[in-house]
């Protein structure tokens, strides 16, 4: 089995069943819809599937790199080169893992044009889990920036009202940041003459090149993630793309600004990851309290959901440049939470969407009575969000704490008054869409969730739970990469301290 | 005395100026009605020059006294010029019978046109460079005012014509400053004219300016931009689509080797001219094309940044900015030959519509040409894992290892300000409500050239590395 090139299958067996959709279900009718829509949730629980082999056979004990392919393909160094280490394995079954359920969210309430959202959402994944597959810096661009073009159609053609607006500003200030990692990424080519992720992790940069590519990496990275101030694209695009298209949103696309600094930033770039702590910090604590108090005054669910992405992303950033164990630990977790959760939260707003038709959060009220199921579910997932001690919110929050404690104790401080803030906005947003009574006409006809519904929310309720109960099993994957990347860091650091110039810590590294 | 020898390695061009001879006399006495078969047999022959380039022995070859180079480096570009000029001949072919414009003398005139551009990518003196040029511009100039009835296809001709002739001179009064402070007029001669020579001496780079003002011109680069709108908006259609191709490929070959052959001692003085030029067509291309509505001259302006963008290249000077600009150029055929094959689809029963907003909803009434217009947007924007992002990859890496990272810089933020009026274009093909169908169905070569165009753009990724290698033994042809 270990043979098989894996990591492709898994990332390319999306575009299959694209293909397939296009070539096959022809025509505008009902069946063509039906089909297109089976097609895509075969191909996205195949992928799952084969995403959950990966991690059976992934190794937990290693540092290095598993299920490695390479073929040649650009010339000059720049391979076809797929690897799957202890920080990337998670977020490609978190990946797999989410994209049945986009597809099952989606199943009722995309009524015109299915054929092409089944395919633009199958590109999606292809480009989302090469992104986290890639082990080549310019085949890691090429599934970034790909995956602009399917979101850009998704939320421009079944959006809402301000799609035009909405999508444009993704795009552009996405695109913005990138072009900037390419010259980066360029520069980096040109200076160690080969784009293998693992070699450039080795190359040791100067200092002075480590900031400017560094910066280069934070304009993209930033956006992406997106920190606090360049995040305002977000809550535009969570809020009038459809709900899969918002769950894919929060699930994945943020997260590989993370992963981005893990993967990058800190290893690549020790030296200056070092040197801009404060910056990430300061920035990090202002997404954690400002957009906080901004997601407490919203009146649009989706948009209270997305600015409360924005400060959980700062927790994310905070927990990463602390350079420890359970920072780094914390931040990941984080993420991989934050991708259950606030992609069940976008769930349960589209739910009612689809029921009234409205995010205005003053619309509802009292739905517990009529949805009994609804009300929990979503209880559930808001109190994860806010980080309830044994749900998959808690634990990622609690790490990224302690690990800054040890670092700062300041932002430890400012971070926890973002967790009550949390606390604050997420319990108010329940008490008035769920609690009190029913006054409005139609809420008391409103029915509660439906097989479909149960059917892809169970999964996710079950997740958020064993992740806060159990974490064991997904800590122990990343771990020993954790550890090695802070290593490798500490040398990094060590050896610039002791005077030693750039290429002497490339050869130590080297050595190791 | 011209040896037999300089007839083998100009076969290509000798083979086609005797097909256009046979074919003018076809026309002459067969009459119009004969039109459609001498663009067959036009194409017919740009594919057998092909095949006699593709055949012609590898190492490079000069003859007619220096006048004249054949390497792999002129047989990449002219293979391209080949096929962009047989693609715009066969796209030409419905439109000419539609709008009354069917004269034998339209495929002649291609044919003259596409034998004075490969004079222009294998001249190697500046004699030959002028012939070259002027060959491909008079027969350029009558095609822009074929449409004779139309008040602005003939306003565009003129206006090529006159604004083409003060290029020329300007061009001309370049080349005698040279051959006036070198004493050479071959580039072979110039270059060691140049030998050792740290700087150039003031009339020379008087001459040099001229120069590179005249091929400005050529390729539409800012400032020497002006015609391109209104002619791209005036000509007809298919011979737009032909201008926005053909000559760009075969002049910015002519530029590359008219500055980096004979004057690569001085390279960095010609060096800051091309910056500038570069830097002032991306900016001009990216931000004039925001406010165009219609899409003729939206392409125009798209078509002046993609030349800043080649202008990298250059600048960078080196075998890899030479190879950026080839795969650039290569990506850019199938780019703009897909796009205006598109445009030409855009025809309702009262003619020819060239608006952006004719294009609403496309995606609802034309799926497919929705999806390949889509496609060669995204590709012009450079979003991976299309072509076009290869074609900007492969110029930033040479702009970047020449350390010309400001001129890098400036490219990619211009590149993004471009995405905005690409990306405006998909918006109203997919984001707005649809508007009246355009006539269908497609026809057959239209369909064919759309297909092949946009499939060599989607899976460009798949089949980089054999063409990356061709372009770099094209590109160390030139650079050695």
């Amino acid at each position: 089995m270990s043979d098989w090139p894996l990591l492709s299958l898994v990332t390319f067996l999306p575009l299959v069943g694209a293909g397939f959709i296009f070539l096959f279900a022809q025509g505008a009718n009902e069946l063509a819809d039906r089909n297109a829509k089976n097609v895509a949730l075969m191909t996205t629980l195949l992928t799952f599937l084969v995403s959950l082999v990966i991690w059976a056979n992934f190794d937990n004990g290693t540092a290095d790199f598993q299920f490695v392919e390479r073929f040649a393909w650009l010339g000059g160094d720049i391979d076809y080169r797929m690897g799957v280490d202890g920080i990337s394995m998670l977020f490609v079954v978190l990946t797999a893992f989410l994209m049945p359920i986009c597809i099952l969210a989606s199943w009722t309430s995309i009524t015109t044009r299915v054929r092409e959202y089944m395919i633009a959402f199958l590109l999606l994944e292809c480009m989302m889990i090469g992104v986290f597959c890639a082990l080549d810096f310019v085949l890691f661009y090429l599934f970034f920036e790909g995956g602009l073009i399917p979101m850009f159609l998704i939320i421009g053609v079944w959006g809402g009202p301000r799609r035009v607006y909405s999508s444009f500003k993704f795009f552009l200030y996405t695109l913005l940041g990138s072009v900037l990692l390419l010259l980066a990424l360029i520069y980096m080519y040109f200076e160690a003459g080969t784009t293998d992720i693992p070699t450039l992790m080795a190359h040791g940069f100067t200092a002075q090149e480590q900031t400017w590519l560094w910066l280069a990496f934070f304009a993209s990275f930033a956006v992406k993630m997106p920190m606090w101030p360049v995040h305002t694209w977000l809550p535009d695009a969570h809020v009038e793309a459809p709900t899969a298209g918002s769950v894919i949103l929060a699930g994945v696309l943020l997260k590989m600004g993370g992963y981005g600094f893990l993967r990058f930033s800190l290893p690549m770039l020790p030296l200056a990851s070092d040197q801009f702590v404060p910056l990430v910090f300061t920035l990090s604590v202002v997404a954690v309290i400002y957009t906080s108090l901004v997601a407490l005054v919203q009146e649009d669910m989706k948009k209270l959901i997305a600015y409360s992405s924005v400060a959980h992303m700062g927790f994310v950033t905070i927990g990463i440049f602390t350079f420890n164990t359970q920072g780094i630990e914390g931040g990941i977790f984080q993420m991989l939470s934050h991708g259950i959760v606030s992609a069940a939260l976008f769930l349960c707003v589209g739910v009612i969407y689809d029921r009234i038709h409205s995010r205005d959060i003053a619309r509802y009220g009292g739905l517990v009575n009529r949805m009994p199921i609804y009300a929990v579910t979503f209880m559930i997932f808001m109190l994860a969000s806010v980080g309830l001690p044994g749900t998959a919110g808690f634990v990622g929050e609690i790490l990224v704490l302690v690990g800054v404690y040890q670092v700062n104790t300041w932002v430890a401080a400012l971070a926890a008054l973002g967790v009550i803030l949390g606390a604050a906005y997420m319990l108010w947003l329940y008490r008035r869409t769920v609690f009190g009574t029913i006054d409005k006409d139609d809420l008391k006809q409103i029915l509660d969730m439906d097989k479909r519904e149960i059917a892809f929310f169970a999964p996710l309720v079950v997740l958020a739970i064993v992740m806060g109960v159990y974490p064991g099993p997904f800590l122990d994957v990343m771990h020993v990469s954790v550890d090695h990347l802070i290593q490798q860091h500490q040398m990094a650091i060590q050896a610039a301290a002791d005077g030693a110039g750039g290429a002497q810590v490339s050869a130590q590294l080297a050595a190791k | 005395m011209v040896n037999p020898h300089d007839y083998a390695t100009a076969a290509p061009e000798i083979f086609l100026a005797i097909s256009s001879m046979v074919l003018l006399m076809i026309g002459v006495f067969r009459g119009n009605q004969s039109t459609k078969m001498l663009s067959w047999l036009a194409v017919a022959a740009f594919a057998v020059t092909l095949l006699l380039i593709i055949k012609a022995p590898a190492e490079s070859a000069i003859s007619f006294a220096g006048m004249y180079v054949a390497d792999s480096f002129t047989a990449f570009v002219k293979v391209m010029v080949l096929i962009a000029s047989g693609a715009g001949l066969i796209m030409s072919l419905g439109y000419i019978r539609e709008e009354g414009m069917e004269r034998f003398e339209y495929p002649v005139l291609f044919v003259l046109a596409t034998l004075g551009m490969l004079m222009m990518v294998s001249a190697n003196d500046l004699m030959s460079l002028y012939m070259g040029i002027e060959l491909q511009s008079l027969a350029l100039y009558v095609i822009a005012a074929f449409k004779r009835d139309s008040l602005r296809s003939t306003e565009a001709g003129l206006k090529y014509f006159v604004l083409g002739a003060l290029s020329s001179g300007m061009l001309l009064y370049g080349c005698s400053l040279i051959y006036g402070f070198t004493g050479a007029t071959s580039f072979t001669a110039i270059a060691a004219a140049m030998q050792g020579q740290e700087h150039a001496s003031i009339g020379l780079i008087v001459g040099i300016v001229f120069l590179c003002a005249g091929l400005a011109f050529k390729v539409s680069a800012v400032p020497f931009h002006m015609w391109t709108p209104d002619v791209y908006e005036g000509a007809p259609t298919p011979v737009t689509a032909f201008f926005a191709v053909a000559p760009k490929i075969a002049a910015l070959a002519l530029f590359m080797r008219a500055l980096i052959v004979p004057f690569v001692a001085i390279s960095a003085d010609w060096q800051q001219i091309v910056v500038v030029i570069s830097v002032a067509s991306m900016l001009l291309g990216a931000f004039a094309a925001i406010w165009q509505t219609n899409i003729k001259r939206l392409m125009a302006y798209s078509s002046i940044g993609h030349v800043g963008f080649a202008l990298i290249g250059l600048a960078a000077g080196s075998a890899e900015g030479v190879r950026g600009v080839l795969v650039y150029l290569a990506i850019y055929v199938a780019m703009n030959i897909g796009t205006f094959a598109c445009i030409l689809c855009m025809r309702r029963k009262t003619g020819m519509v060239e608006d952006i907003s004719d294009l609403s909803g496309l995606s609802k009434t034309n799926p497919l040409m929705a999806l390949a217009l889509a496609i060669f947007m995204f590709s012009m924007a450079g979003i991976p894992p299309l072509g076009g992002f290869f074609g900007k990859f492969y110029i930033f890496v040479a702009a970047v290892n020449a350390e010309l990272y400001a001129l890098a810089v400036i490219g990619v933020l211009a590149s993004v300000v471009g995405a905005f009026y690409y990306l405006r274009i998909i918006k109203v093909m997919y984001f707005d409500e649809a508007a009246e169908p355009f006539e269908s169905p497609m026809s057959v070569e239209m369909r064919a050239i759309i297909g092949v165009c946009s499939i060599f753009v989607v899976f460009f990724a798949f089949y980089t590395a054999p063409f990356i290698a061709q372009a770099q033994v094209a590109a160390s042809a030139l650079v050695p």
